[in-house]
């Protein structure tokens, strides 16, 4: 228990917090890698055969099965703790000003982590039920993956749920465009070799994969992949 | 303090006491000066109140040349005003237009607690310090500073994070009220130098602790403080004490 009182001491405050808060992030960061990777392979225009390959892969080792889990949780602790903050940064204001000019000293977006990161949430809600959560309960139910290429091109059809995914990938962006960066500071790591290539990774890696999720359903909605 | 021309119309936050509810109340001002600084523009306005036997305006101010760090003031919006890097007595008139109507209200945060108007207690700071931003000296007397060997580099960082004022405009200007870039300025001026090194761990541990018990926010790295800083306290400050903080609970012995 003695251990086990600076541990959660150190959890529960607020750098702990924050700590959790980037340590979560950026292995959110490291699925988006896989998962725009994989996904990216519907380009090959192939019919789905590349992209199904890697699905397969992906839906049955038992090596990503188990980093599922992780996944999951990495979610969960990502959300739970940046409502936690949001909460005693929020009563650490209890009075608000009536005038606000917080353009000059700061971007919107980066004061709008937890609206963005809500966006997301709903919009994960919506995709998992679209692919992840039918493919689960089948493969849990019946043993057998679905056919999640074809999947993909019935629901892309509908241009609202493009919408819904292209508005999904904006939101991406910008709690990307500030998060990459912040992970880093909070865990201190802020170096004069190093913050050029962090920056510089951090908006390439936010542009580049909503990007690349944003033109999976508009190709698939325009017909360029078929 | 030569005749200006200057009118402004001021909706100035004013509150008896931090038991009692306040509220805005305008003021119309004629004849200021340009080079007058905010500060004598108030001056100018308590000295209307008291022959109109009303209530001067409560604010803070000490040494109206930018280094105390007494004078406070959300200015339009922005902790000591419009400009970067400086604090509200080294704000002039001249950055505001005639007709203006510029609103004035105190730091907000629950742990800056108002006094009275634009007065706010900031003795969370003192606690915080209290905690351990010292170094300690328990016997004799303190040495000759220059007997330590200290490299100009080490010297210069650690007087760049010594140059805070403790004036809490990094609290009010963040959206979370927190504390951090202050904290991390005090932790980091001893641990750049020799004599932080006996009490480095403890000392970020139980000002990190002081902090948080003291109900600031914690730091969404929107940068806001650092901007707003009148001494231009850099942000690396904030992610030097994360270090200093995570690196102490690892391996101190303070279980």
């Amino acid at each position: 228990m003695i251990v086990m009182s600076w541990f959660t001491q150190t959890l529960t405050s607020s750098i702990g917090k924050k700590l959790i808060m980037a340590l979560t992030g950026l292995f959110l960061i490291s699925f988006l890698v896989i998962h725009a990777a994989i996904n990216a392979m519907i380009f090959y225009n192939d019919g789905g055969e590349t992209f199904s390959h890697w699905g397969h892969f992906m839906g049955t080792n038992p090596i990503i099965r188990t980093l599922e889990i992780g996944l999951v949780l990495g979610f969960l602790f990502h959300i739970y703790d940046g409502l936690m903050l949001t909460k005693t940064n929020r009563a650490a204001r209890p009075v608000s000003y009536a005038s606000r000019n917080a353009n000059a000293n700061s971007t919107w977006y980066s004061r709008s982590m937890g609206l963005l990161g809500t966006i997301i949430l709903i919009f994960l809600v919506i995709h998992t039920s679209h692919f992840w959560i039918p493919n689960r309960t089948n493969q849990f139910a019946t043993g057998e993956e679905l056919d999640l290429y074809n999947m993909m091109l019935t629901t892309f059809q509908n241009p609202w749920v493009v919408l819904i995914y292209v508005a999904g990938c904006f939101s991406l962006f910008w709690h990307l465009l500030h998060g990459f960066k912040s992970a880093f500071q909070t865990l201190g790591l802020y170096h004069v070799k190093y913050n050029g290539l962090i920056a510089f990774l951090g908006t390439a890696f936010s542009i580049v994969v909503p990007l690349l999720f944003a033109l999976m359903p508009i190709a698939m909605y325009l017909g360029w992949v078929k | 303090m030569s005749e200006g021309n200057m009118r402004l119309t001021l909706k100035v936050w004013r509150q008896s006491n931090s038991n009692t509810e306040g509220g805005f109340e305008n003021y119309q001002l004629e004849g200021i000066s340009p080079d007058m600084s905010f500060l004598e523009m108030f001056d100018v306005l308590n000295e209307q109140l008291v022959e109109a036997k009303q209530e001067p305006v409560a604010f803070d101010h000490d040494c109206r040349e930018g280094i105390c760090g007494m004078c406070s003031m959300h200015i339009n919006g922005q902790p000591h005003g419009p400009l970067q890097g400086v604090t509200t007595c080294q704000l002039h008139m001249r950055s505001f237009k005639d007709g203006d109507t510029i609103v004035v209200e105190p730091w907000r945060a629950g742990s800056f607690p108002v006094i009275k108007d634009l007065v706010v207690a900031r003795d969370a700071f003192d606690r915080i310090m209290a905690a351990g931003g010292f170094v300690s000296v328990n016997t004799g007397n303190a040495q000759d500073a220059n007997n330590l060997p200290i490299p100009k580099e080490a010297a210069d960082d650690a007087f760049a994070a010594a140059a805070c004022i403790g004036c809490g405009a990094c609290v009010a200007a963040c959206k979370n009220a927190s504390a951090m870039l202050f904290v991390s300025a005090k932790i980091s001026q001893l641990a750049l130098l020799p004599q932080g090194q006996a009490e480095r761990k403890i000392r970020a541990e139980k000002m990190v602790a002081q902090m948080d018990s003291e109900g600031f926010g914690a730091c969404t790295n929107t940068g806001a403080c650092s901007a707003e800083c009148p001494k231009g306290i850099t942000f690396d400050n904030i992610a030097r004490m994360n270090r200093e903080y995570l690196g102490a609970k690892l391996s101190s012995t303070n279980v």
